[in-house]
């Protein structure tokens, strides 16, 4: 081992890194490497995140005051609408896979890259393409359908719906791509010595999340076609104008858009396991309890969509299957939440912000999962549907989880893929301030829904309801200055970051085996395997900050 | 004779006031969902504190040994979730069970949502825009929309079910409160969604007050008012002022305001009159002729309304000027 560690270091010095080995737009635009493939979709993913923000920012202010304050009715469905298509479809289900994913899994399994790296270029091209259509959408009239696109309201909407559709069927294939690269490089890729229950729980979420890309998202490119179909020649497929069934687009609709919920949350529980693991130097408890519920919960995941749907008019028999389906799904999801805990038990816990992260995701993710209980329960969701409560619900698990999970892995990767450590003060501060800011954003709008308010409005009743919204808008602002702070630390480290070493975390798996940044090609040699979970024979250097593996450590046989 | 109450009832930290007599029941598991999930939330926190400040990493020595799994306690925080999410599941399901089957004697209400008012049809024909209901009867509400799909949705009432066009959904409670309760549209549906905002006035049993009272009065509007009185109740009813203001301004339709008689330009470049036959045609064929600036968005009312309520509305109209 120390052999491979000394090649490397001595490699880095002949060899420039992936940022630096070649210059110039098309040496990234056109670049196969997945590496600055992911980086791409950082910056991209992260400009879409910005822009949806805006129009967060836009709704929250306009709610401060009941009343026209600064957008009518048409501009605010559009601000929301516009707000939760850019947020889904643009940045929060490409989100850790195609940014944190494309960067991290072939460095995680020792490899040079993904299994199709032209296929994993096309897909941030047809990202790009896809985002194209959206630009377009607010260039020629908006979109008021909300990003759910609900017939017969889209059928007939005099907004641009068939070009949103269309860039949400590129984007699509964007995600389905992202997802055989994944699926085939785990399968074919590993390193000798690597079993499925040797790899990395990250890897293991990745896999869950790459079958729901490919299994689940045809169903949402058939079913945009066909809305924009209808559209165009009044088939009658959704419209009951003309003889369609607007119910079923719900079905097709949630089809996808269930299990995609889990395409945003299993790595965000992928990322997590890491980060509790290696920030408690401790083997991750349930190793294969977690590997499974991941599994579990992708395929069940499958199977609830209908709960989306309880006072649609939906059979008795539908309902019961449904809500019964959809509580079977949180045992894995509170399985995760005890191994994690398990996990930290008697460790050495570093609370470096990656784990502020963790912690913060563990606690908003709770939230987020036990509200989802109410929504399960029928009676109780007879009342909960459709109002803020649900708008809370899912803000809890989308923002509080994916959103942390991927800033926490964000700053994990962060030294390895920019090869310089942060200001660990500034970006602690920032997650403070985020997950401060985010709690008094949302949490106001569990009790504002169960009172009664509708989610979607634009107008509300001023005597019961201003103070939860005044609340609710205080702490987007808040959560805006965080999620700046993040922004000005990780940026600032670029120019005047220390460099990081290869290994800052004491993290066992292979990405801390090569360089940081990594070399064009990741490695000079395969490392040999380790399990990925075990840290007592990793040990840091104070001089460097590096850990490297003792000269006792022994990589796993190789069967 | 109208109630004047505002929202009837206390409400409490989580919910409006119980006005229905399901309302209790749907609270009480909300109730025990909720403390289930606050005492595990906060036994999950504590533990994870006392971690975070127990094992902090002090040097970067190992940690100490602990186990990597243990059976019996993965299977007991398996079985525990998982046999009080079962309770929910069954409480859930049978509490909805009761709200989605009615009993066998209702006093039924027709419901014809529409962008962006509510038409109650009650069994003598009558229509109006609020929801009116005895107290302690069963009321089944008979829906169907126009256009898109709206959600019928009384907190107070604990109800809520979409309503959807080109089928019909039922929904019933029983209304324990007398008093004014919020009826909301819960589904987007465009433009004024958020002012799809009616009342339901659920009145007395006995006294000038009671249903019976109020429905016989109501419905005898046409015969008893001045044919404008009349024409404004019927412009009041059918929801025509959620879109076409009295007064001037502009909204989702045009004003009514000082048009009558005037040349109008429709949206094919044609030029009409502003009268009686037009007037009635737009009500019956709405996007035959749209007036230049707006949208078809008009639901038809071929079928809905009585001639009678189209003459005093022109009557009502005529007087706008």
């Amino acid at each position: 081992m120390s052999t491979t560690q000394t090649s490397v270091a001595v490699g880095a010095e002949v060899e420039p890194d992936y940022l630096a080995c070649s210059k110039g737009w098309k040496s990234w635009l056109f670049t196969l490497d997945h590496k600055r493939i992911g980086v791409m979709y950082l910056i991209a993913i992260s400009a879409s995140f910005f822009l949806g923000g805006l129009f967060a920012l836009g709704i929250r202010l306009e709610l401060f005051h009941p009343g026209e304050d600064f957008v009518d009715a048409d501009g605010y469905n559009q601000l929301f609408t516009l707000h939760g298509a850019v947020m889904v479809f643009l940045f929060i289900i490409p989100g850790i896979p195609a940014a944190l994913g494309n960067f991290v899994l072939p460095l995680m399994l020792g490899a040079k890259d993904v299994a199709f790296p032209r296929m994993n270029l096309a897909s941030f091209w047809l990202w790009m393409f896809g985002a194209v259509f959206f630009v377009a959408v607010l260039a020629s009239g908006g979109l008021d359908t909300g990003w759910t696109f609900y017939t017969p309201y889209s059928v007939e909407a005099q907004t641009a719906v068939i070009a949103a559709a269309t860039g949400a069927f590129i984007l699509g294939f964007s995600s389905i791509f992202t997802g055989i690269n994944f699926i085939v490089t785990i399968h074919k890729m590993r390193p000798v010595g690597m079993t499925w229950f040797r790899m990395p729980l990250f890897l293991w979420g990745m896999y869950a999340t790459a079958i729901i890309q490919v299994l689940a998202t045809p169903v949402l490119g058939i079913t945009l076609l066909l809305l924009v179909f209808e559209r165009l020649t009044g088939a009658g497929i959704f419209d009951p104008n003309n003889g369609g069934d607007p119910i079923l687009y719900q079905h097709f609709f949630w089809f996808y858009s269930h299990p995609a919920v889990y395409i945003m949350i299993l790595p965000a529980m992928a990322i997590v396991s890491e980060l509790v693991s290696v920030f408690s130097r401790k083997p991750i408890f349930g190793y294969k309890m977690i590997a499974y519920s991941s599994v579990a919960i992708a395929l069940l995941g499958f199977l609830v969509w209908g709960h989306h749907m309880f006072t649609s008019g939906e059979s008795k028999v539908a309902a019961a299957i449904f809500s019964a389906l959809t509580f079977s799904v949180s045992i894995p999801s509170a399985i995760k939440v005890f191994n994690w805990l398990a996990t930290m038990y008697k460790g050495s816990i570093s609370l470096a912000t990656p784990m502020l992260y963790a912690l913060a995701f563990i606690f908003l993710f709770l939230i987020g999962g036990l509200t989802g209980l109410f929504l399960g329960t029928l009676s109780t969701d007879v009342h909960l549907h459709d109002t803020y409560f649900v708008v809370a619900h899912f803000h809890y698990v989308m923002v509080g989880g994916t959103l942390f999970a991927f800033l926490g892995g964000l700053h994990y990767w962060w030294p390895k893929m920019f090869g310089r450590m942060y200001s660990e003060k500034g970006a602690a501060i920032s997650c403070l301030v985020a997950f401060a800011g985010f709690n008094i954003a949302f949490f106001p709008m569990f009790p504002l829904g169960a009172k009664g308010m509708p989610r979607r409005y634009w107008y509300y009743l001023e005597q019961d309801f201003i103070s939860y919204h005044q609340l609710a808008t205080v702490g987007t602002v808040l959560l805006g200055f965080g999620l700046l702070g993040i922004v000005i630390v990780l940026l600032r480290s670029l120019k005047s970051g220390e460099k990081a070493p290869a290994n800052p975390w004491g993290g066992a798996t292979m990405e801390w085996d090569a360089a940081s940044p990594p070399i064009h090609h990741n490695f000079h040699h395969t490392p040999p395997v380790h399990d990925p979970y075990r840290f007592d024979d990793l040990r840091r250097d104070p001089a460097t900050g590096n850990y490297s593996r003792t000269d006792a450590a022994e990589p796993v046989s190789s069967h | 004779m109208m109630l004047t109450l505002a929202q009837a009832g206390e409400g409490t930290f989580w919910f409006p006031a119980q006005a229905a007599e399901d309302a209790a029941k749907v609270d009480d598991l909300f109730y025990f969902v909720l403390y289930v999930s606050v005492f595990f939330f906060l036994l999950i926190m504590t533990i994870l504190s006392i971690f975070v400040i127990r094992y902090r990493r002090r040097d970067d020595s190992a940690p100490q040994k602990s186990p990597s799994h243990n059976t019996v306690l993965e299977i007991v925080w398996s079985v525990i979730p998982t046999a009080l999410v079962v309770y929910m599941f069954y409480a859930g399901f049978t509490e909805y069970l009761s709200k989605r089957q009615p009993p066998a004697e209702t006093y039924e209400i027709g419901v014809t949502a529409q962008k962006w008012s509510w038409n109650f049809t009650y069994p003598n024909g009558h229509v109006t825009d609020v929801l009116h209901v005895p107290v302690d009867e069963n009321v089944s509400v008979l829906m169907t929309s126009e256009d898109v799909i709206h959600s019928f949705f009384v907190p107070a009432f604990r109800e809520k079910m979409d309503v959807v066009p080109g089928r019909y959904t039922k929904a019933w409670f029983k209304p324990t409160m007398v008093g004014e309760f919020d009826l909301f549209c819960a589904e987007y549906c465009g433009t004024s969604h958020s002012e799809m905002i009616t009342k339901v006035v659920v009145h007395p049993q006995d006294g000038p007050d009671s249903f019976e009272e109020w429905l016989r009065e109501d419905s005898d509007f046409l015969s008893k008012l001045s044919p404008v009185d009349a024409g404004k109740k019927v412009y009041q009813m059918r929801g025509c002022a959620q879109c076409h203001s009295t007064d001037g301004t502009s909204g989702n339709g045009p004003t009514f305001k000082g048009v009558w008689g005037t040349e109008r330009r429709m949206a094919d470049g044609s030029a009409v009159t502003f009268d009686e036959n037009y007037v009635r045609e737009s009500i019956l064929q709405p996007k035959a002729k749209v007036l230049v600036g707006y949208e078809p968005v008009m639901p038809t009312f071929q079928g809905r309304i009585k001639d009678d309520e189209i003459t005093a509305l022109i009557a009502f109209l005529k007087s706008l000027q």
